[in-house]
Parts: C-alpha cells; structure tokens; sequence
C-alpha cells in the first residue's frame, strides 16, 4: 500500500539532491501538449521521455517538459531538443517508442536521430 | 481524441494558462452517465469570450486561451446525447471557469475514459507549482488525489521530481486495483 510515510521518505532522500541538480541541467527536451499535439498522441511521448531520461540516469543533465503548439500541427508530437552550445533539433511525429531511441542515441550517444527530424519529413 | 482522458488534458491546460492556482478534476459516475467537471480559479472568461470558444473558427492564437479543445469536447459530449456547459465569471474574489460535460456510456459513440490515471500524472509533471484535486467517483467507490497534501509532505521537494512521479503512479494504480476488487 502506497502511503504518505513512503512519500515522507521520498522527501528525505531527495531534499539534498534538490540543491544539486539546480543549475546543472544542460540540455532540454519540451513537448508540444496542446490540442494538436495531445490528440495526436502527446501524452505518451512525454510518458516516455521522461522515464527513459531518468531510469537512464541522465536526469541531473537533462529536464523534460511541456510547451503549447509550436504551429506545425500536421506533424504532431512534436519534440524539440536544446543543448547548451548547439542548434535546436525539431523531431516530428514522433511515438513512445521513437522517443527511448532518441534517448538512447541523441541524449545518451550525441548523435542525432536525423531520420526523425523535421528536415527529413518535407 | 480516442480517450475522454485526453480531452481532459487538453481542458485542464487551460485552466493552467489561465493562471489557475487550483483545478478540481471531477468524474461521477452514475447508472448511464458519465459527467466530467472542472473547476479552475483562473483568470475566467469574459461573456463576450465566452460565447465564442464553442466556435472552432474562433482562435485566440496570440493569447492561447482556447482553441479546438471545447469544440472537440462538446463534440464528443453530444454525439452520446449529452451537453457542455462552461461557466465563467473574472469578478476579482469569484473568478474561474468551470466546465461541465455530460455523457452517455451505453451509446454507440461514446469515447472511453482511457487511461486518466495517464493525465493526472502529466498534468502534475507538467504543472508542479500548481495544485490539482483529483476525484474520480463510482458506483464502487472513490479514487482521490490531492496535491496540496503531497505538498504539505515533501516540504519544498518538487512535485515533478521523478521518484514523487512515479510514486503519484504507483498510489493511483493501487487506487484503481483498490475499486476494481470491491
């Protein structure tokens, strides 16, 4: 039984880590969660990056979040990532799947995932 | 939309564009009927904005207020033979917006709820500074989640930390188990 001692504990443990992590993030992964981008299929997109990025121990470099619409609709999910230092990468359509490779190569390995990119759908 | 749950989603961004400090998520459901509520203490809606955001030619691109989300949400209401109604007032003490949905579940073309447990968790990772109350009551029981007693718990540790993410999924999941063996 999941209770609020557990949560307690939760507290604990990462109140010093808290202090840590600030300021340290470098790159940004956001994704578009509006009308658009939820109804074709945002949500678990999202689900994905931001369990790869932390069961992937990246999570002190890396902050996941949410934005609007970033006015391509038609090529929703949509994830844009910014690295310190770097141009921003667009990926389109992107699914839950798509998003632990882009994990894996692009966070992880430091190569984009071009195939997925947004230059590569027109 | 393929779930009622991302409907839902899709509303209750406004309500945190709408500068909401606290959302209430309510689903009751009754016999045939589902209704969805939610209640925001956003900035609210003026009449005249009011009358419009049914209109899905009507858009608010430059202030991202709405857009397709009541449309899609009115549509998918009415095609069960149920309603929409959106109250709004931006009086100083009173103001916030409450959007009221009416379902029927044994119609041929009602949408299923899906996976809310799925919302409210990127809901809160999405939003961690602002609170969300969570109701979802059934003939069986009810599933509740309050984030302003998560926040009182974790004195100042965020709420879009990972490990209180995925504690916020493991509650609701045993929640859901809970109802579903009563």
């Amino acid at each position: 039984m999941k209770s609020l001692a557990e949560l307690q504990a939760i507290k604990d443990k990462m109140k010093d880590k808290v202090v840590i992590r600030e300021g340290v993030s470098t790159t940004r992964v956001v994704v578009g969660m509006a009308t658009c981008g939820i109804a074709a299929g945002a949500r678990p997109v999202l689900s994905a990056f931001v369990e790869a990025v932390n069961e992937g121990g990246l999570a002190q470099t890396v902050t996941v979040s949410q934005t609007g619409c970033v006015g391509l609709c038609q090529y929703e999910p949509i994830v844009e990532v910014y690295e310190a230092g770097k141009e921003k990468v667009t990926y389109v359509k992107m699914t839950a799947d798509k998003a632990k490779e882009v994990v894996e190569k692009h966070l992880k390995g430091g190569k984009v995932v071009t195939e997925y990119t947004v230059a590569n759908c027109e | 939309m393929k779930e009622l749950s991302l409907n839902i989603l899709d509303i209750t961004e406004n309500s945190v564009k709408a500068g909401a400090t606290l959302t209430e998520i309510s689903i009751i459901e009754n016999g045939d009927t589902l209704t969805i509520v939610i209640k925001d203490d956003g900035c609210g809606m003026s009449d005249e904005i009011l009358k419009t955001v049914e209109n899905p030619f009507y858009t608010t691109r430059i202030t991202r207020k709405v857009g397709l989300g009541i449309p899609l949400l009115k549509m998918a209401a009415e095609q069960t033979g149920g309603s929409v109604k959106i109250v709004s007032n931006t009086n100083v003490a009173t103001h916030g917006t409450t959007v009221t949905a009416n379902f029927f579940k044994n119609h041929l073309d009602f949408t299923p709820l899906g996976d809310i447990k799925e919302t409210i968790v990127t809901l809160i990772q999405g939003h961690p500074d602002t609170d969300f109350l969570f109701i979802h009551q059934t003939q069986l029981g009810e599933v509740k989640l309050d984030t302003r007693e998560l926040r009182a718990v974790l004195e100042g540790v965020p709420l879009d930390t990972y490990e209180v993410i995925v504690w916020i999924k493991e509650y609701l999941n045993e929640q859901y188990q809970l109802l579903d063996n009563r």
